[in-house]
């Protein structure tokens, strides 16, 4: 059994990179480029030299983190689709806190910015929680409506209040910069920062939980009836809240790492979507957190060959969607190989 | 305030309207026959870029709203093999069909991007231009708006007089019971979805051609969610919708109008207030809504073994 689940994910990844190849070079074919040689140079940067390696796992991050806040609300029955708002909240609080205490002491101020990272986003989750567990409305249209209200939140303080006045900086819509005791640490002379320490925590956390206590053995059954739950005695109402609060904090973390450790300021705009895509890693992987691993590390090897793509052939950034979607539509339709058995 | 303020509020409330209109028609068909869809936002981005691409290029634009009617019935046609022939995830599913829609639009988009056109041909009601408040703006709309209410009839007809809105909907209530009274389960699901993209695809190039006459990259702004959000609101009837689509175009030109008059209010939050605005009339309108919902709305259909 387990010899054969192995086999089958294996070969999901398979398929999945083979796509996504055979996407990357037609692609290239219609702009008039040579895809061998676009191939090789790609892979030769981003498994050759560090610097391209570090980029595909720096990019991985927000994915993880995105992916898991879909994957845990999903054992309940939950189904959030605002990974997107939620980080955009969880980076707006946490640049609240670095400019309203901006002179705290590094070590204060990252665990001071993990919280209001995760506050932030989880307040903004557990609002569409409350609604969901008070009946009123569903939890994916609140969620998936929220997410276009979050960044009209952070378009109306980074051009406002909170618009950086220094020279040269406010040529652009964004916050001050953030002190240097307010930069997430950076490992191994790259960009690989403290939110990969994060996620890979909290994905081994959440396996534990789900796999090794009562605690998951409780959500699973709510999950997968919440009926019978209800009348087992479980207060589920609580549970909807208080799972949606830490699925929006764990995005929010994503938000608050991302303008932390890279940009250093808060801009409008900064995500492209990583809290869709962390759907999809979620559903694709199926809620398991080491596919939810190696699937965003799929992904974020495309999406840093789309970014060398852009910028060495102009092919348009968009195009990276169509990739991602055609992949995504080879295993939702789940092939079958000759050979292979289900 | 004057007549022409409210003159221009009430015609951008039903321009703003309709294209929303189109789109949860679409949607009340699909979910009737028991498809919620997360990719009418990518249908209705495929269908604004096309429309606008097509109408630039063959220089009529309904040959562009033709064009992004069939763009938008393809597109939804994916969507359709996946949960019916491959009994795939319907959230993944609608999903997925954002991503490619929203990709493939920015792509089809892109030479347009800048280009102007001069949108559909306006008429006016005759007989109104007697009335001496009316201004000239107020009644003179494009032929898709005359048609939407229209449209929202037949709709209604098809879904609640016909023997195939009988079956269409007996599929989305109880797909066991509606295969063994002989219904083609598979068949009706693909129709629903090909009518449902062909309204969303009418729909973003109604947005793209009439109203913005120009083509930005993501410039649905998330009406394909709203839709959905109307579709609960008008409890999966036709008719009832059309007044959720007006109070989302109310809410939309009411923004519009505030930001041009130079309000001092904020043009982030004043662009909040459609999405505020449609979650808010989901939270006082709830309450006995679920019991509206088709019975088998979102789940697969395994078949009968």
């Amino acid at each position: 059994m387990k010899h054969r689940e192995l086999k089958n994910t294996l070969l999901r990844h398979g398929i999945v990179l083979m796509i996504a190849l055979t996407a990357y070079a037609a692609g290239l074919l219609l702009a008039g480029k040579n895809p061998v040689a676009a191939f090789v140079d790609t892979v030769s940067f981003t498994f050759g030299t560090w610097y391209g390696f570090s980029e595909v796992c720096m990019r991985m991050i927000p994915l993880l983190l995105t992916a898991l806040a879909v994957a845990l609300p999903s054992t309940v029955g939950l189904i959030n689709v605002g990974g997107e708002g939620q980080l955009y909240m969880g980076a707006w609080l946490a640049t609240w806190g670095v400019i309203t205490f901006p002179n705290l002491p590094a070590g204060v101020f990252i665990p001071f910015l993990i919280l209001l990272g995760f506050v932030g986003g989880g307040a903004w989750a557990a609002l569409a929680g409350f609604f969901r567990a008070r009946g009123w409305i569903n939890e994916t249209i609140t969620t998936l409506l929220m997410n276009y209200i979050a960044p009209l939140i952070i378009g109306f303080f980074v051009y406002g209040s909170w618009r950086s006045r220094e020279p040269g900086a406010s040529a652009f819509p964004q916050s001050i910069a953030f002190p240097p005791a307010a930069r997430l640490p950076r490992f191994f002379n790259s960009r690989i920062h403290l939110g990969m320490v994060i996620a890979l925590i909290l994905l081994a956390v959440f396996w534990f939980i789900m796999e090794k206590t009562k605690w998951g053995l409780k959500m699973k059954a709510i999950g997968g009836n919440p009926e019978a739950a209800r009348r087992l005695g479980f207060e589920i109402g609580p549970y909807i809240v208080g799972v949606m609060f830490i699925a929006g904090g764990i995005a929010g973390l994503a938000g608050m790492a991302e303008v932390s450790a890279l940009y250093g300021r808060l801009r409008a705009g900064f995500s492209p979507g990583y809290g869709f895509m962390g759907f999809l890693i979620s559903w694709m992987a199926g809620g398991k957190p080491a596919t939810i691993v190696s699937m965003s590390f799929i992904l974020a090897f495309i999406f840093s060959a789309g970014s060398l793509l852009q910028i060495t052939q102009g092919v348009p950034f968009a195009a990276i969607n169509i990739l991602m979607a055609m992949m995504l539509f080879v295993v939702l339709a789940k092939p079958r190989l000759p050979g292979v058995k289900r | 305030m004057n007549w022409q303020f409210f003159g221009d509020l009430l015609s951008g409330t039903i321009m703003y309207g309709v294209p929303l209109l189109y789109m949860t028609l679409g949607a009340v068909i699909e979910q009737r026959a028991g498809m919620v869809n997360l990719g009418l936002e990518g249908i209705m981005l495929a269908g604004a870029s096309t429309g606008f691409a097509m109408s630039v290029a063959a220089g009529n634009p309904w040959i562009g709203i033709g064009m992004a009617a069939l763009a938008g019935a393809l597109l939804n046609l994916i969507y359709a093999y996946l949960v019916v022939n491959r009994k795939a995830s319907q959230l993944a599913s609608g999903m997925t069909l954002m991503f490619l829609g929203s990709g493939i639009s920015a792509v089809i988009g892109r030479p347009y991007v800048g280009a102007g056109i001069a949108g559909l041909a306006r008429y006016q009601l005759p007989g109104l231009a007697l009335v001496p408040w009316v201004t000239r703006t107020m009644f003179s709309y494009d032929l898709l708006v005359y048609l939407a209410v229209p449209s929202a009839l037949f709709v209604w007809w098809l879904l609640f007089r016909t023997r195939y809105g009988l079956s269409l909907r007996a599929v989305g209530e109880n797909p066991s019971a509606a295969f063994a009274a002989g219904r083609r389960i598979d068949l009706l699901k693909y129709s629903a979805s090909i009518m449902c993209g062909l309204l969303g695809g009418i729909a973003g190039a109604h947005l793209s051609i009439a109203l913005a006459r120009t083509w930005t990259e993501g410039m649905t702004g998330g009406r394909g969610y709203i839709a959905l959000a109307l579709v609960i609101f008008s409890k999966w009837h036709p008719l009832k919708s059309i007044f959720g689509a007006l109070l989302f175009g109310g809410a939309v030109t009411l923004q519009l109008q505030l930001q041009a008059k130079g309000a001092g209010i904020s043009p982030f939050l004043l662009n909040m207030i459609p999405y505020v605005l449609t979650l808010a009339v989901l939270l006082i309108w709830s309450g006995a809504r679920k019991y509206a919902a088709p019975g088998a709305l979102g789940r697969i259909y395994s078949g009968e073994d």
